[in-house]
């Protein structure tokens, strides 16, 4: 499948976070029975529904390199039915002010679709109009008869922005779950560029789950999993307006190289030596805090991991019309089957002496 | 029942300080179970065996209580919250130490209800020194709040409902269970109010194939409530979601299953704040497949806790018709 | 002065290098194997032929800072805060940016140029900048780099009437404190843990102690010393020249009780003066020790300091001195009576 295609089919894919296995199962098809099923030497899922993907490397002990994206996405949550409408809360961290107006999916019995709407502005009172409106006040409107409607939805039951992922100019993608999709397609690319090499170092892809929680997936996987290295891969914020420019990185001129609390410096510094070698135009980012992102959870897995962060910019995140440059996540695998060749036994003894 | 609620609540036992609620539950259990152990954090496990697969239930024996952090000139003693805990719940409440001193709590002069913070207020143990108050208190004791049982028919009202309606719950299944069909590990867990403590390190201890946590849950039935669907006496809560978990699907619809196979009134619960010993045990070593089953409670963390004895059965029943299935995931 | 040779060395969390290679060249010799984790713990263990429980000793070597997210096009650095520092303490300070410690200052508009409401107001890290001298971004470059650490130019030294001021204050006094305790011999194995990122969220100690495992655990730590106005007597917590501070609670443990009794005699049957650290508020690396696999008992000792994470903290040498006696006397008990139940 070309990676256009894949991107497309997997944003579209309903998974919020606990509840991934509709995105899921497109990475279990691929690998298992579409191209994807030769790059690997196995697959499985763990207790809390990662994706395992393993590849296997070279001798006796090879090094463990461990690549994390996330599959889940923001969402909602049906809290309460009342009178024919339904109360909701969100799953992961979602603007408020970003769901006025959206049309949804609640995925009940069935997949209804449903309308996020509030108190009309007409019958605000002036001072109620200058506030974002809470998530408590707004309610989604299925158009169904309340008898209907309790028979086809319970609380608890997911709900996600009805959004299909287009194409902008230049070959930017727009829609909703690039966040980290995105991740996840860059770690396809990264196995397709792998099939046709031998390399040392043994490869765990893990597609992990509920990021968005509190990186729960990834807590889990990188302990079960124990990896020499851990790189995550993930997004950051693209440049746009209002944000100062190291803050927001520029869309088509390749991945992010991150460096900080959740980095190893020697992690970071190979990252960097790989672009070279490879040719892969990269930028660069310091992270204060090592929160935010799998490589959160990967480096304090039992007795510590080399860790790295690789992101992919990505404007408008939590939005359902998240944007970034194809380009941006080709070059992303590239860089990372790259990393990958360079890793052998020398380099996992210096990680401990530096 | 309502005699065990009794008894459990009016055992003091802040978090940290969970030795007489835990010698209370040895003596009840040790007649119902194949081994009892305690373990380095001080959480209580009953084991009875019945099966392949580990199962391991929670239910949290420690309360919300303060911790004197400073006794000044005049035996007044100052204190801190140990768990989550709203200084406007406090004016002239009455606490407990485990010496069984007791203590009124007041406060300084203040003028508006907003600037009531835990630095103005004060435990008054009736000393009139320093000294007098050292012979009673030390710094770094832990006190509960002192409140009598209430019994108000259908519904009971106590203080630390949250979470010895979970003990209980766990006490009476363990004691009507006839033919279990998995390994269990019936845990009392200690330090949950400060941080899901001791379910995490049971939990890493156990290593069990499916964790099911016992707790209250709050509701949407009093009041201009907030928003909640959760309300008292329509059964045992299944929860989907909190803060610090969304249930695994497979445990969601196993609970699902045999409650409606069973008969059991049940209700689903998403909980837009806080957490339980779920959340601990899921996240443990490579992931644990985990799930809640709650007891609405109206007036949470309050020395006036409210349920329902019809939520309590329910709950019993679904524990009890669990242990009874053998489980596989 | 070791002290002040610890204080002096940059370490701003997920740069220790320099205190790492520090303590590692002095310690040499002394201790049975020096090992370097994977997140740049440093971990000596003294326990050739030593029977009885292991006994984990941590102190961090990371200090709270800045790091450089960006260059300007004139050449400044635009910084963000690293651990939890208060912005209104940076203006105006000397720093060192970088492993080359190239000099910067952080400056700010001049008070001729503010508006009268600007002055009431805290400015905050997004309005902050290290000038290093650089007259453009290119120029900047040839001696910084984006994600490079930044620390404050302290001198430390003896101060007042027994005390001693410097930057860092927490936890290289800990440091210090191990390294003190490694010229004495213990009839029970210890590991000592020197870690990287407590003030990022206990990163090193959270994989130190599941490395190591260990049966008890003591941290020793900088704890806030409130003896200062316009604070109230039983607002102090800790006081400058009380002796060693004893934890009961903290936002990250609750330390057990016949722990605390054992210290408190150990402490009195030695003469020791100590305190009790009168607060439950804050967090230690114990926390996350305490929660290790299934569980591990942790106590936590602390010299008080005033000022803490600002540029410039104070702490009493005697108090200094006196926690180096109670660690001790308190490991001599352990290995003589075995841990307290």
């Amino acid at each position: 499948m070309q990676t256009e295609k894949l991107l497309k089919e997997l944003t579209d894919a309903v998974g919020p976070s606990g509840r991934e296995d509709r995105a899921a199962q497109i990475i279990l098809d691929f690998f298992s029975n579409g191209d994807g099923r030769c790059w690997i030497s196995e697959l499985r899922r763990d207790r809390l529904g990662n994706i395992i993907l393993r590849k296997a490397g070279q001798g006796e002990h090879p090094p463990r390199i461990m690549l994390a994206a996330h599959i889940d996405e923001i969402g909602l949550i049906v809290t309460a039915l009342e009178d024919g409408f339904i109360r909701f809360s969100t799953i992961g961290g979602i603007d408020q002010r970003v769901l006025l107006g959206q049309e949804v999916i609640v995925h009940g019995r069935e997949d209804l679709p449903g309308v996020i709407g509030a108190k009309p502005p007409h019958l605000q009172q002036a001072d109620e109009r200058n506030k974002a409106v809470k998530i408590e006040d707004m309610t989604i409107d299925l158009g169904l008869a309340p008898e209907r409607m309790a028979a086809l939805v319970r609380v608890g039951d997911p709900i996600t922005i009805k959004r299909s992922c287009g194409t902008l100019k230049n070959s930017f993608y727009a829609g909703k779950a690039m966040d980290d999709r995105a991740g996840v397609v860059a770690l396809v690319e990264c196995l397709r560029r792998l099939k046709d090499y031998n390399h040392e170092a043994e490869v765990l892809v893990v597609i992990t789950v509920q990021e968005e929680l509190g990186v729960r997936g990834a807590f889990v996987s990188s302990y079960g999993l124990n990896p020499d290295i851990g790189l995550a891969v993930d997004v950051t914020h693209g440049e746009m307006p209002g944000l100062a420019d190291y803050e927001g990185f520029k869309l088509g001129q390749g991945p992010v190289i991150v460096t900080g609390p959740p980095v190893h410096p020697l992690i970071f510094d190979k990252l960097k030596a790989a672009a070279e070698a490879g040719k892969v135009k990269y930028q660069v980012e310091a992270a204060e805090t090592p929160r935010g992102t799998d490589a959160y959870a990967i480096q304090i897995a039992q007795a510590g991991v080399a860790s790295g962060l690789v992101c992919i910019p990505l404007r408008y995140m939590h939005t359902s019309v998240e944007t970034l440059a194809l380009d941006d996540l080709k070059e992303t695998g590239r860089l990372l089957a790259e990393f990958i060749m360079q890793i052998d036994r020398a380099f996992l003894e210096g990680l401990e002496c530096y | 029942m309502k005699d065990l609620l009794r008894r459990l609540t009016s055992i003091p036992a802040p978090s940290g300080r969970e030795e007489q609620i835990r010698a209370f539950i040895q003596a009840e259990l040790k007649d119902y179970c194949d081994e009892l152990t305690v373990d380095t954090m001080g959480n209580l496990i009953a084991f009875k065996r019945g099966g392949k697969t580990k199962l391991q239930f929670a239910a949290h024996m420690d309360e919300i209580g303060v911790i004197v952090t400073a006794i000044d000139e005049q035996g007044f003693l100052r204190f801190s919250n140990v768990g989550g805990i709203r200084p406007h719940r406090l004016y002239a409440q009455r606490v407990r130490f485990q010496n069984g001193t007791m203590g009124v709590i007041g406060a300084e002069k203040i003028d508006d209800l907003k600037q009531l913070t835990l630095e103005k207020l004060y435990i008054d143990i009736g000393a009139t020194s320093a000294e007098e108050a050292k012979t009673k208190v030390a710094v770094g004791d832990i006190a509960s709040f002192d409140h009598g049982y209430l019994d108000l028919g259908q519904r009971v009202v106590a203080k630390a409902l949250d979470d010895r309606v979970g003990c209980a719950v766990l006490i009476e299944a363990l004691k009507r269970v006839t033919k279990p069909q998995n390994d269990l590990y019936c845990t009392f867990t200690v330090q949950e109010e400060v941080g899901l403590r001791g379910a995490k390190t049971a939990a890493f201890g156990l290593d069990p194939d499916l964790g099911i946590a016992l707790d209250v849950t709050a509701t949407g039935d009093t009041p201009e409530a907030p928003k909640l669907a959760m309300k008292l006496g329509q059964g045992a809560a299944i929860k989907v979601k909190d803060v610090s978990l969304i249930t695994h699907p497979q445990v969601k619809e196993l609970l699902t299953t045999l409650a409606e196979q069973n008969g059991i009134p049940h209700q689903f619960e998403v909980l837009p704040f806080g957490g339980t010993d779920a959340g601990a045990i899921h996240l443990t070593k490579a992931g644990i497949p985990a799930g809640v089953i709650s007891v609405p409670c109206r007036y949470l963390h309050s020395p006036s806790e409210m349920v329902d004895l019809n939520d309590v059965e329910a709950a019993v029943r679904l524990v009890v018709a669990t242990m009874e299935h053998p489980i596989t995931l | 002065m070791l002290l002040k040779e610890l204080s002096e060395l940059n370490g701003v969390s997920s740069g220790e290098t320099a205190v790492r290679h520090f303590i590692r060249n002095r310690i040499q010799g002394r201790v049975d194997r020096i090992q370097t984790d994977r997140l740049g713990n440093l971990i000596a263990r003294c326990d050739q032929g030593k029977k009885g429980p292991l006994v984990m000793l941590s102190a961090h070597m990371d200090e709270v800072g800045l790091m450089v997210v960006g260059i300007d096009a004139s050449g400044l650095l635009k910084i963000k805060t690293i651990g939890g520092i208060d912005e209104r303490v940076l203006i105006s300070k000397r720093v060192f940016v970088g492993p080359q410690r190239i000099p910067g200052v952080i400056g700010a508009k001049p008070i001729h140029l503010q508006e009268r409401e600007e002055r009431e107001r805290p400015v905050k890290t997004t309005g902050l900048f290290v000038d290093i001298g650089a007259t453009d971004r290119n120029d900047a470059e040839k001696d910084v780099k984006i994600g490079d650490l930044i620390a404050f130019d302290v001198q430390a030294g003896p101060f007042g009437d027994g005390l001693f001021k410097g930057k860092a204050l927490d936890d290289r006094a800990g440091c210090a404190v191990l390294m003190n305790l490694m010229e004495n011999e213990y009839d029970l194995p210890l590991a000592y843990a020197f870690t990287v990122q407590e003030e990022v969220g206990l990163r090193g100690a959270t994989v130190a102690a599941y490395g190591l495992n260990p049966d008890l655990a003591l941290v020793v730590e900088t704890t806030s010393a409130g003896d200062v106005p316009p604070l109230k007597k039983h607002q102090a917590s800790t006081r400058l020249g009380a002796g060693p501070a004893i934890s009961f609670m903290d936002r990250s443990v609750i330390v057990k009780p016949a722990l605390i009794e054992r210290l408190v005699a150990v402490a009195e049957e030695a003469g020791i003066p100590y305190q009790f650290r009168e607060s439950a508020s804050g967090g230690t690396e114990a926390g996350v020790i305490n929660q290790t696999r299934s569980g591990i008992p942790v106590a936590v000792i602390s010299i008080p300091c005033r000022y803490i994470h600002s540029p410039v903290g104070i702490l009493n040498l005697d108090d200094f001195a006196q926690t180096i006696k109670l660690i001790d006397a308190f490991l001599r008990n352990i290995a003589q009576r075995g841990l307290p139940v």
